[in-house]
């Protein structure tokens, strides 16, 4: 005897626990099984690529820290390294590791956010993400240490930084490089070994690398996939060509493998840090801007305006999501006249779809953790 | 003992001093009717103190104990310490206004509070607290304790049912197929107890584990793990939190209770905390006993201490444990554990009748039956986990693989399970 029933919509979101901000998922449901899912985006859209086409290109730099707010670093650096190819500026040497290091730093707090908030949506219930926020704030500190700010850092300038690292910097980094071994340890103890985080995450949400590559994934989700595609080796910026790291890659390409990518890259993330320590150069942290790219706009005492000459250029970097990119288009004016953000949260979502269909509701959350999005990048 | 000997201010069973109020109240010659009515008023009112005294304080120490395992402070504002914070809570829900949505079945949805909170205060009442101090030591006290813990689940549905919101209504759905199938193992595993002392009546259960000086945990550790278990899922804690998972379904059937409505189903959810605690130290930790102590410490602290102990448990857990999937839940609960229960009330039962019919001295046959129990419920839960393919290796957290080759593939499609 079959029982009729029949499906049913349930909206998760936009306010909703797990949606990691205002991200609207809505399943049709079939008793606890997805038969559809569709995605709603653009509760938090601010209009941002638009707004920094008014606005001259340093004052673009704090639009990228609130892009993606838990990787701030990143989003900075995409950008100035997007203008500084506009501009063609030399960026110094000392300059070019401390974004290596910071960005790193980001990524280790990122991913240390991610991996607490995955098992929180596998109900762990604040424990993880709490003991992973006793590192983000460590790191938090040498963000603040740094530039003043914990979270929306405007660290980068084009050309360089905003300033060099204080000396008592340094000391403290290094402690902390030695401490958080042992906690990586902990962690992969406690949650990798889990074994209903290894049931509720294994064999969920998998993509292959055919399906992944023709969605364009990227970052961790791309390398759970088992696909070796790392910007920092494919396409080396900053100083990651200086330093010895590996990818880490997933086998299967299930929610479980997008954990494990992250717990490794974090690994990854230390080693890298460590080398860079060691190997930055003295020097200036800013480069000298000529002139003749540096003019008054507006009122005399108005800050300085660069005007890029006419062209266009598109910047990538590997974040903590994935591949970020920023594509601008000058037009010889102090603002850019396009400006478009190839952010990894939102195409990474794109597979959401093909992820959860056929799974439960809790594996859809889970699911959608697995993607670690940050709706301010989605949105924009 | 001492020189106390059951007088009314032997404080070490509270039944001495209501005993003592009942004995004047029959010498002024008050009719047995009153006696009878004053005597359960006493009881009622003195377990429905306890329940709620007990709430707010360990509202308090949970929020704290969890907090500490989550390197947190917890409430530390209100009163000393953050101690007042669950009465100011108390005191917010209570003066929050009651909204009941509009698309609401008006009655049923108050009626679900109402329904949940009775049945977890009721069950109190067969709890031998102390030698005397049990409201209705009733001779089917086990299965009254099922019974009445089964009212729960349509109290559950009700509440699910009424909001007519679709959170609701799946955390209901995922209460109702929980419950049902942990109570057949929550049953399942009650027979060992009742098998060994051949009584239903709760005072029976720990007088038998005070004569032959064991608990029956030392005699039933699977039995007691299984019923842990169902307990954890009866009362809705983490790992089997599901029916109100907070990042799933949002609060699950009481998503659309606020103000005391909602305060009802925390409580609740705490009385039955408390409700499967105290059946568990009843029934296999030896109830208020305590090898000889409780002569010269009041019973009754005894008991409390030890069912705070196995509340802890369950708040140690909560601060623990992912959650895991409903399927995962039910097949747990039909593909391990209802089996594992079955063969072990055969077991039980074998063992009961040899010793019976062979008339073996009772400490060198509860040893043997503790070891044999102990080693065939090892054997049996390692085999059985086994046999469903958990522990075989594939379960192992993997780690990733470090490669510097950029663009290599190195993926190997999942096996199927």
């Amino acid at each position: 005897m079959t029982i009729k029933s029949e499906p049913f919509v349930v909206n998760i979101g936009p306010q909703h626990p797990s949606t990691h901000g205002v991200f609207r998922l809505r399943l049709t449901l079939d008793g606890e099984k997805i038969i559809d899912a569709d995605m709603v985006m653009g509760y938090l859209h601010r209009s941002m690529e638009k707004l920094a086409e008014e606005r001259t290109y340093t004052q673009n730099i704090p639009f990228t820290d609130r892009t993606d707010y838990l990787a701030a670093m990143t989003g900075n650096l995409a950008y100035v390294m997007a203008v500084e190819k506009l501009m063609r500026v030399e960026v110094p040497e000392r300059a070019l590791w401390l974004r290596t290091i910071m960005a790193e730093l980001q990524r280790i707090a990122s991913h240390a956010m991610a991996v607490g908030i995955f098992a929180n949506d596998c109900g762990a219930w604040q424990t993880p993400v709490m003991h992973m926020f006793r590192d983000r704030e460590k790191i938090l500190d040498l963000f603040e240490m740094a530039c003043g700010a914990r979270l929306t850092l405007n660290y980068m300038r084009i050309g360089g930084v905003s300033k060099d690292i204080p000396p008592e910097w340094m000391p403290q980094a290094r402690k902390l490089l030695k401490d958080l071994p042992k906690r990586f340890e902990e962690y992969e103890d406690l949650l990798l070994n889990n074994e209903i985080i290894i049931a509720r995450s294994r064999g969920i949400g998998t993509l292959t690398p055919e399906q992944a590559t023709s969605y364009s994934v990227s970052g961790p989700m791309l390398r759970a996939s088992g696909v070796a595609w790392d910007v920092r080796k494919a396409d080396p910026y900053g100083a990651y060509d200086k330093v010895d790291f590996d990818i880490a890659v997933g086998r299967h390409g299930d929610v479980y493998d997008r954990f494990v990518v992250r717990v490794a890259e974090m690994r990854q993330s230390l080693r890298i840090l460590e080398q860079a320590l060691d190997m930055i150069p003295e020097g200036p942290v800013h480069a000298r801007l000529g002139t003749a790219t540096v003019q008054p706009w507006g009122q005399p005492v108005a800050p300085l305006a660069y005007r890029p000459p006419v062209g266009e250029a598109y910047a990538r970097i590997e974040s903590p999501r994935g591949e970020l990119g920023y594509y601008i288009v000058s037009d010889g004016s102090p603002a850019p006249f396009r400006f478009h953000i190839r952010s990894p949260s939102f195409i990474n979502l794109s597979p959401l779809k093909l992820m959860s269909v056929g799974m439960t509701v809790a594996d859809a959350i889970v699911i959608l953790g697995s993607v670690d999005i940050v709706v301010g990048e989605v949105d924009r | 003992m001492f020189l106390l000997k059951g007088e009314w201010y032997d404080l070490r069973d509270l039944g001495n001093t209501v005993g003592g109020l009942l004995d004047d109240l029959r010498d002024i010659g008050a009719p047995d009717w009153t006696i009878y009515v004053t005597s359960s008023l006493i009881g009622a009112v003195g377990i429905l103190l306890w329940t709620v005294l007990s709430c707010l304080a360990f509202i308090w120490i949970e929020r704290r104990v969890v907090a500490l395992m989550q390197n947190r402070k917890g409430p530390n504002r209100v009163g000393p310490a953050g101690l007042l914070q669950p009465v100011a809570d108390a005191l917010k829900l209570l003066l929050k206004e009651a909204v009941t949505p509009r698309s609401a079945d008006r009655v049923i949805f108050w009626a679900g509070p109402v329904l949940i909170f009775i049945p977890a205060l009721v069950v109190f009442a067969v709890i031998p607290f102390a030698p005397k101090m049990t409201l209705a030591d009733l001779n089917v006290g086990v299965l009254f304790l099922i019974a009445i813990a089964g009212i729960n689940t349509p109290a559950v549905f009700l509440a699910g049912w009424a909001s007519n919101n679709k959170y609701s209504m799946l955390g209901a759905m995922r209460t109702i197929a929980m419950l049902i199938s942990y109570e057949i193992v929550q049953v399942l595993a009650l027979l060992g107890p009742v098998l060994f002392v051949s009584s239903m009546r709760m005072g029976d259960v720990v007088a038998w584990q005070d004569h032959f000086n064991t608990w029956i945990f030392f005699i039933q550790p699977v039995g007691l793990l299984a019923f842990i278990i169902a307990g954890a899922v009866e009362t809705n804690r983490s790992p089997m939190d599901i029916s109100e998972a907070e990042s799933e379904i949002v609060a699950g059937y009481h998503t659309e209770y606020g103000g005391i409505k909602f305060g009802f189903f925390y409580q609740a959810e705490y009385l039955a905390g408390f409700a499967i605690a105290a059946s568990i130290v009843t029934l296999y930790m030896g109830g208020y006993t305590l090898w000889g102590l409780e002569d010269y410490v009041p019973a009754w602290l005894i008991f409390l201490g030890k069912l705070y102990t196995v509340f802890f448990v369950y708040i140690w857990t909560r601060g623990t444990l992912p959650r895991l999937r409903i399927d995962q839940l039910m097949a747990f609960a039909w593909k391990f554990l209802l089996p594992l229960m079955l063969i072990n009330a055969l077991v039980v039962g074998a063992e009961v009748l040899i010793w019976r019919e062979n008339d073996i001295d009772a400490t060198p046959a509860l040893l043997a039956i503790g070891a044999v129990n102990l080693v065939f419920g090892a054997i049996l839960v390692a085999g059985w986990a086994r046999f469903l393919g958990h522990g075989t290796g594939k379960q192992r957290g993997q780690r990733a693989i470090l490669t510097q080759e950029v663009g290599a593939v190195h993926f190997t499609p999942e096996p199927a399970p």
